[in-house]
């Protein structure tokens, strides 16, 4: 399994980088993941949006779709895309250190 | 039973030769009494299918003993176990089962209900679409056809495939395909949600000259213009469009305090199906959460687990968390071919033969397959509505005929 280091720490994440422990993450790591994804700053949108992704991880098991994330997150999708421009639910979910979202099959 | 589609029509067949009449009352609702046969959508607008041969009563395929109510459905009532109807009446009832699938919302794309609806966009998920949509390929006689998906789930993941693959023999027969630019266009990373079938479907697109763009969500549609423009920018050119607008659960799942998830799909335990919001609410086929495809095969399979289950509901014994996701799906892939895959949760679509060593050919093309999807009309109507199994295929997705070494569990995600 591959591992990243973060905030000074090591956790371990698959091969496209997604966390496959969601327990290793702390806040202080999202600035660094963010980063690395050409994200300089994270905003407090972008926070809710990172929030939302653990609260639903938590609650579900998986994260949200993008389309889900427009409905529930106070953001809209168009928003979203200017948040995490190179796809906001995949994106999204590994700034928050949860695993890739499901696709709908 | 909310809804007499695929899913419930199957289940109140079933549930009405397992229950005693005295037992229980099946009551089956739904807004209109026109049951459309679904799969041959498909071929409707390739003069293939005509429409008026895929509809049939609601009301005919219900056995003997299943009352039949016309109404659209106002809400439910989970508390009070309760239906309200549309026109003011209310069905108390012991048990619900939500069985009206998925509803189509091409609203919700901007642009796509706009200037250039049915004249240069088209969608072939709906008879009102699929009919003119026959006409505009018809007089089509060159330039840029776009097939795309704006976002999943939708139901039969496979069908906006297909229509690109009968689109190239379409063109083909009609000597006009080197003037045709097919381009087919997904949200997905790949050709298909399944990581082995993606790699044969997405070389099957290459062979038949079919340009794949991936991981584009759309976020309008200018008809005019003649473009979808993704939500990152991207643009697609089109002289005619075949898209297929988003879905969502039915209205009256969001008017219905509980029930459904923030798409208005109703979130069930996958295995037992039973509804998360209350244990005496079951639900079937397009309308339930399952990381199952959108298709009448699945609806089939969990008849079987569904009917056992209402059974034991009711007489007070523990539910069977039998269904194991089997999913089975014809792909049609032109010049009298077609292609077959048979997968459940934990398995990928794999090759070898189905049912069984001796069978149909799994994910390969070939004419038997092609045989079995125009068969498949037939057994829809007078063993699968009829809730009957079908001979040799089991509810739980068969290993026998498999290579199952081709298995590996990857599960591409939408961005």
């Amino acid at each position: 399994m591959p591992a990243a280091s973060y905030a000074g720490t090591e956790v371990t994440v698959n091969d496209e980088g997604f966390f496959t422990d969601p327990g290793q993450w702390t806040e202080a790591m999202a600035p660094d993941i963010a980063s690395r994804e050409g994200i300089t700053e994270l905003t407090d949108r972008h926070w809710q949006v990172i929030k939302l992704m653990r609260h639903e991880y938590e609650a579900k098991g998986t994260g949200p779709t993008v389309r889900a994330l427009g409905k529930t997150s106070g953001v809209s999708i168009k928003e979203l895309y200017e948040l995490f421009p190179k796809g906001p639910a995949k994106i999204a979910a590994k700034i928050a250190g949860i695993p890739k979202p499901r696709g709908c099959i | 039973m909310l809804g007499g589609g695929t899913g419930g029509t199957l289940l109140a067949n079933r549930l009405r030769r397992e229950l005693d009449r005295a037992a229980a009352e099946i009551i089956v609702v739904d807004a209109d009494d026109e049951h459309v046969y679904q799969p041959g959508l498909l071929f409707v607008p390739f003069g293939l299918a005509r429409p008026e041969t895929l509809v049939r009563s609601r009301r005919q395929q219900l056995r003997a003993g299943v009352e039949f109510v016309c109404s659209a459905v106002e809400h439910a009532d989970l508390e009070n176990d309760t239906v309200l109807l549309a026109d003011g009446t209310s069905l108390a009832y012991d048990v619900l089962v939500v069985a009206t699938g998925a509803r189509l919302v091409p609203e919700e794309t901007e642009g796509l209900l706009g200037p250039g609806w049915l004249e240069k966009v088209f969608s072939f998920y709906s008879l009102d679409a699929a009919v003119p949509l026959r006409r505009a390929l018809s007089r089509f006689d060159g330039g840029r056809l776009v097939v795309g998906v704006m976002d999943m789930p939708i139901k039969c993941p496979v069908a906006p495939l297909e229509f690109s693959f009968l689109a190239d023999w379409y063109f083909r027969k009609r000597g006009l395909r080197d003037r045709v630019e097919l381009t087919f266009v997904t949200p997905l990373d790949g050709a298909f949600t399944k990581a082995t079938c993606n790699r044969e479907l997405s070389g099957l697109l290459a062979a038949k000259g079919v340009s794949l763009v991936t991981e584009f969500n759309t976020g309008e549609v200018d008809g005019r213009g003649g473009r979808l423009v993704s939500y990152d920018g991207r643009e697609v050119p089109f002289d005619l469009a075949v898209l297929v607008p988003l879905h969502g659960g039915q209205a009256y799942v969001d008017r219905s305090p509980g029930l459904g998830d923030e798409l208005g799909f109703v979130p069930v335990d996958q295995h037992t199906l039973q509804a998360k919001a209350k244990p005496n609410v079951f639900v079937i086929g397009d309308a339930a959460d399952v990381p199952a495809s959108k298709a009448g095969s699945v609806a089939h399979f969990e008849g079987h687990t569904l009917a056992t289950n209402i059974c034991r509901y009711l007489a007070g014994e523990p539910l069977d968390a039998g269904f194991d996701g089997h999913t089975n799906c014809f792909i049609e892939s032109g010049f009298g071919k077609a292609l077959l895959i048979d997968f459940n949760y934990d398995t990928e679509p794999v090759t070898g033969r189905f049912p069984r060593r001796v069978g149909l050919p799994l994910l390969r093309e070939s004419r038997l397959n092609h045989a079995g999807k125009l068969a498949f009309g037939w057994l829809y109507w007078h063993m699968l509505l009829p809730g009957r199994d079908i001979p040799a295929v089991p509810a739980s997705m068969p290993v026998a005929g498999k290579h199952m070494a081709d298995t590996a569990r990857q599960s591409p995600a939408s961005n």
